[in-house]
């Protein structure tokens, strides 16, 4: 195990950067970290639609999110690798590719915490907002949004760790990033699959489970400043 | 663009059986892996609430490895990395057989008994401790108590998180074409390579996939209301 680590922890850090691609563990965390990015806009943006007035808009954003749940994401990211280049008449990048697909899907998941986050406050903000004579705009964006999204940071913060283990979907369409560089390995190797897989699991495992202690860390810092009690940690 | 559509090319003949064979497979590691994970998950949670801590302990490691690996890593590692493990002679039997469909089974069977065993552990913690003791001190036995006050509420508490679950678990099998599984997605694939029909192929099963989902999410809905718990 120890000799495999030693001849490809540089290749499974960066790839084969700087003789080539960029790819590894890096190539994921940037995916991932561009994907949450791109992600947020447009999931608030459904979330508002979402919790909004009935009418065309909210229809279409519920037709939206329901869809995107209804299919699995390895068809999302066919569709966004094998029909969008016939659709557009030119080939693009697989890991733009899979970017997009992340983005399609997360966009309904993360949009249901956030629209969470604003039916969650109490009405009377909404109501005060109106009696100070704020219209639907700097209602939204000045004063429920700002405590919406801070009420659910760790929400977010867990979808980070969702799409991280979604990135992994991308070595099914040869996207560089950690997993596709482990199969690489793997028929190099051939003899020891074992030890290659589970130092795969290690690496996503040591990432996400670092990321949802800080989720569970951040969920008590939030509810505790928005109760104003400071909660006691359970000693364990 | 001048593309011309032809459900008819995809719809019949040898393709049409394609699609339903990787249904069926679909529909095989669905039903198996749920009914297995299920299972587990129960037998997880038993566990879990025993106060011993080695088995505590072993049943949160189990938890935590396959909620914070990927899904996809999970497979791989049954199927490339557990065959090592197995004498040559059972490897070669079991590729005879197609055994990729058995591993898929056993991988997504692991990880939502995983998840599952949380939803219920999550139910059981909701309700409040002072029920066990008032059913206690009115003679019930520790068992009785379980079977008559605790496990009643709990169940219909934990519901909705595992249709959630089951929801993720039917598009979940699609990861098992990575592997070599003949699913849908799989078919899928193939017939766009065989046919260059892209939009028919994908369309046809991104069609059954919404379908099949939007079945459980119906349902779903159904069975949430149904058993909602009315008293807290």
């Amino acid at each position: 195990m120890l000799e495999i680590i030693q001849e490809y922890w540089l290749l499974l850090l960066i790839g084969e950067y700087p003789h080539g691609k960029l790819g590894g563990l890096a190539m994921t965390l940037i995916i991932s970290f561009v994907s949450l990015i791109v992600t947020f806009p447009c999931a608030v943006l459904i979330a508002l639609a979402r919790t909004g007035k009935p009418g065309i808009i909210q229809s279409i954003a519920n037709g939206f999110v329901h869809s995107v749940r209804a299919i699995p994401l390895l068809m999302l990211i066919f569709w966004a690798y094998f029909a969008v280049p016939m659709i557009i008449g030119f080939p693009i990048d697989a890991a733009f590719t899979l970017i997009v697909a992340i983005v399609i899907y997360q966009t309904a998941y993360l949009g249901e915490i956030i629209a969470a986050g604003i039916t969650g406050l109490p009405k009377g903000q909404r109501e005060a907002a109106a009696a100070l004579g704020l219209g639907y705009i700097p209602t939204m964006f000045r004063i429920i949004l700002p405590q919406a999204i801070f009420n659910v940071i760790p929400g977010i913060v867990n979808q980070l760790t969702t799409i991280i283990k979604e990135s992994s979907l991308g070595s099914i369409i040869a996207v560089s990033e950690l997993s596709y560089v482990m199969l690489q390995v793997n028929s190099n190797e051939v003899t020891k699959p074992l030890q290659i897989f589970g130092i795969l699991a290690a690496v996503y495992f040591v990432l996400c489970f670092a990321l949802s202690q800080a989720t569970n860390w951040l969920e008590r810092r939030i509810s505790s400043r928005r109760t104003g009690q400071v909660v006691v940690e359970a000693v364990a | 663009m001048g593309y011309q559509f032809d459900f008819g090319k995809v719809l019949q003949g040898e393709y049409l059986e394609l699609i339903l064979e990787g249904l069926q497979a679909t529909m095989v590691v669905f039903v198996f892996s749920w009914i297995i994970g299920l299972v587990l998950a129960v037998v997880l949670t038993v566990i879990r609430a025993i106060e011993f801590k080695p088995t505590q302990f072993l049943v949160a490691a189990f938890v935590e490895y396959h909620r914070n690996v990927p899904m996809l890593i999970q497979l791989f590692v049954w199927y490339f990395g557990f065959a090592v493990v197995l004498p040559d002679a059972v490897n070669d039997y079991l590729n005879d057989i197609g055994a990729e469909i058995g591993y898929a089974i056993v991988a997504l069977a692991l990880n939502k008994a995983a998840y599952m065993s949380e939803d219920f552990r999550s139910g059981l913690r909701s309700i409040h401790p002072a029920q066990m003791e008032a059913a206690r001190s009115i003679g019930l036995t520790y068992l009785g108590a379980m079977t008559w006050v605790i496990l009643p509420q709990a169940w219909r508490l934990a519901l909705p998180a595992l249709l959630g679950q089951t929801l993720i678990l039917f598009k979940g099998t699609s990861l098992a074409a990575a592997i070599g599984v003949a699913e849908l997605s799989y078919q899928a694939r193939y017939i766009e390579e065989q046919s260059f029909r892209i939009f028919e192929a994908y369309g046809i099963a991104t069609a059954i996939y919404m379908l099949i989902s939007f079945a459980i999410m119906w349902l779903s809905s159904i069975l949430s209301k149904r058993y909602e718990l009315r008293v807290k």
